[in-house]
């Protein structure tokens, strides 16, 4: 849709009023809607864009999309392209195309300075309940197999750490 | 508790009004984790989003969210319970329309939601009514410390929590507002507000966050940097400095509305008053718009005859998922209109209550 006002530039920006009990409808490109100061709707410009636009400045740009995640194989090619990391390892594994790029979305800010977790589960255990996770789904996969003896050592250990 | 049941309730974040409600209508604190141990939901399969689920599940469990505190399985509940999650804020739109093995914990006043699996493995929130950040942010910390003792989270020694998105990692952090600001439009400054709103590298977004109108003159402004300040900074600046500018921006429009066109004003609020209490049948876009008018009136005094809590009410009640609850029966766009404009007359005591 062409903008109401210039007629030239794509209309992004979508008006309603109901004005004298008539609803009104207009279609206006962002720059003429900024000059009538009707601008509503404002968005940053997309990750993905920021990503694309950013990265591909960078130097050796192609070096830094051949990074490979060793845990979950995602590429930093494929992470440019969705702008979602695959597992909390591709913060190490892709840390030379990343760290630039963190920096600047959060306005130079590149070291936490807030909280940090509460600590290992008050019986020791860090990570229980993730392991715990494991443990059912490797029970389950050894019930599958009709591995019962690995199954039998594997409920008894998740009993002992539901316990706990 | 039921979806049904939480959906005839008015929200506790509206149920009373909270410090500047007169323009914040809600704050809001979240917070987002993921477990160590697990790839991030784009490279999750179902067996490891069952996974995680059950994790998190316990552990909020073990943490106690408060009191009657209950998990709603998005994937297992039909598209209209969906939806009045994500009409009371509980679950963002995105959440509602992802696939897969994902849920929502929530209390029974809905001061607490948590996301699991949406696009961190945990997003936490603490909504209230007005601006209440100091109040939000002790909740919701100790919350997530409790939490932080039965999982183990994704942390990094210079990134912080480690999120799926790299920019919102560190903190995790999300501070937003829910602004009600008809005078900034009507006067034709709102623009000016955004400019300046991104200068300070804040986002502004519509009534359900990320990709929605602003419809009925709500805005939603939250933080983008969670990285390299502490959490308390961060809150602070944002109610400090950000919030009061932009509430203090839109009361002098309203005074100046008062002061330079009180019958333009006036007109305004009363024929919103009018259509609301004798429309016969109404869309949502059009009683957002009338209602946005009257929001206005009522919080300015113009006019007195309901409390401004029950306008807020009905901006939760007429939205497509509740009103259908309320009915008790699926409607299409037309009949919708029709029990809208049935339930905002007799809201209002309007003409011919009964539809």
């Amino acid at each position: 849709m062409k903008c109401q006002s210039c007629q030239k530039e794509k209309a992004t920006i979508h008006l309603t009023d109901f004005a004298g009990g008539q609803k009104q409808e207009m279609h206006l490109c962002e720059k003429c809607a900024a000059a009538q100061g009707t601008l509503v709707k404002v968005q940053a410009p997309p990750l993905a864009e920021l990503l694309s636009n950013f990265v591909s400045a960078q130097a050796g740009a192609q070096e830094l999309a051949k990074l490979k995640c060793s845990q979950c194989g995602m590429t930093f090619a494929e992470f440019r392209a969705g702008g979602l990391l695959g597992c909390p390892n591709d913060y190490e594994a892709f840390a030379a195309g990343l760290a630039p790029l963190i920096e600047r979305t959060h306005d130079g800010g590149s070291q936490h300075a807030g909280k940090t977790p509460a600590g290992p589960p008050a019986n020791g255990a860090a990570g229980r309940v993730a392991r715990l996770a494991r443990l059912r789904r490797d029970l389950s996969a050894a019930v599958e197999t009709e591995d019962y003896e690995r199954a039998a050592a594997l409920r008894d250990e998740i009993r002992v750490l539901e316990q706990t | 508790m039921t979806i049904d049941e939480l959906a005839r309730q008015p929200g506790e974040w509206l149920r009373t009004a909270g410090p500047m409600s007169d323009i914040v209508v809600s704050s809001r604190i979240r917070l987002a984790r993921n477990l160590a141990g697990f790839p991030f939901l784009s490279r999750a399969d179902e067996q490891q989003r069952q996974d995680v689920q059950q994790a998190v599940r316990q552990a909020i469990e073990r943490a106690g969210l408060g009191e009657h505190a209950y998990y709603f399985e998005i994937d297992r509940a039909d598209a209209l319970h969906r939806q009045i999650l994500v009409e009371r804020h509980l679950i963002s739109k995105q959440h509602a329309e992802a696939e897969g093995c994902r849920g929502v914990a929530v209390d029974r006043r809905e001061q607490f939601a948590v996301m699991v699996n949406e696009e961190d493995h945990l997003r936490m929130q603490v909504l209230r009514s007005g601006l209440q950040f100091d109040a939000e942010w002790e909740q919701i910390s100790r919350l997530d410390d409790r939490v932080g003792t039965q999982a183990d989270y994704a942390f990094h020694s210079r990134y912080g929590f480690l999120t799926a998105c790299p920019t919102n990692c560190g903190t995790g952090l999300r501070v937003s507002v829910m602004l009600h600001l008809p005078a900034l439009k009507l006067t034709g400054q709102i623009e000016k507000v955004f400019r300046a709103a991104r200068e300070l590298r804040l986002a502004v977004r519509g009534l359900h966050g990320e990709g929605t109108e602003a419809y009925g003159d709500f805005y939603q402004v939250s933080n983008q940097i969670t990285l390299g300040k502490t959490e308390t900074e961060l809150i602070k600046e944002f109610k400090d400095l950000v919030i009061p500018k932009i509430v203090e921006y839109e009361r002098r429009a309203r005074e100046a509305l008062v002061a330079s066109r009180p019958v333009e004003l006036d007109d305004k609020i009363w024929r919103a008053y009018g259509t609301l209490s004798n429309a016969r049948t109404i869309n949502s876009e059009e009683a957002l718009f009338w209602l946005s008018q009257l929001r206005m009136g009522v919080a300015l005094g113009r006019i007195d005859r309901m409390a401004i809590d029950t306008v807020n009410d009905m901006f939760l009640m007429i939205q497509p998922a509740h009103l259908q609850n309320l009915v008790g029966q699926p409607l299409d766009p037309e009949q919708r209109g029709v029990a809208r404009a049935d339930y905002v007359r007799q809201r209002l005591g309007g003409n011919g209550a009964s539809g």
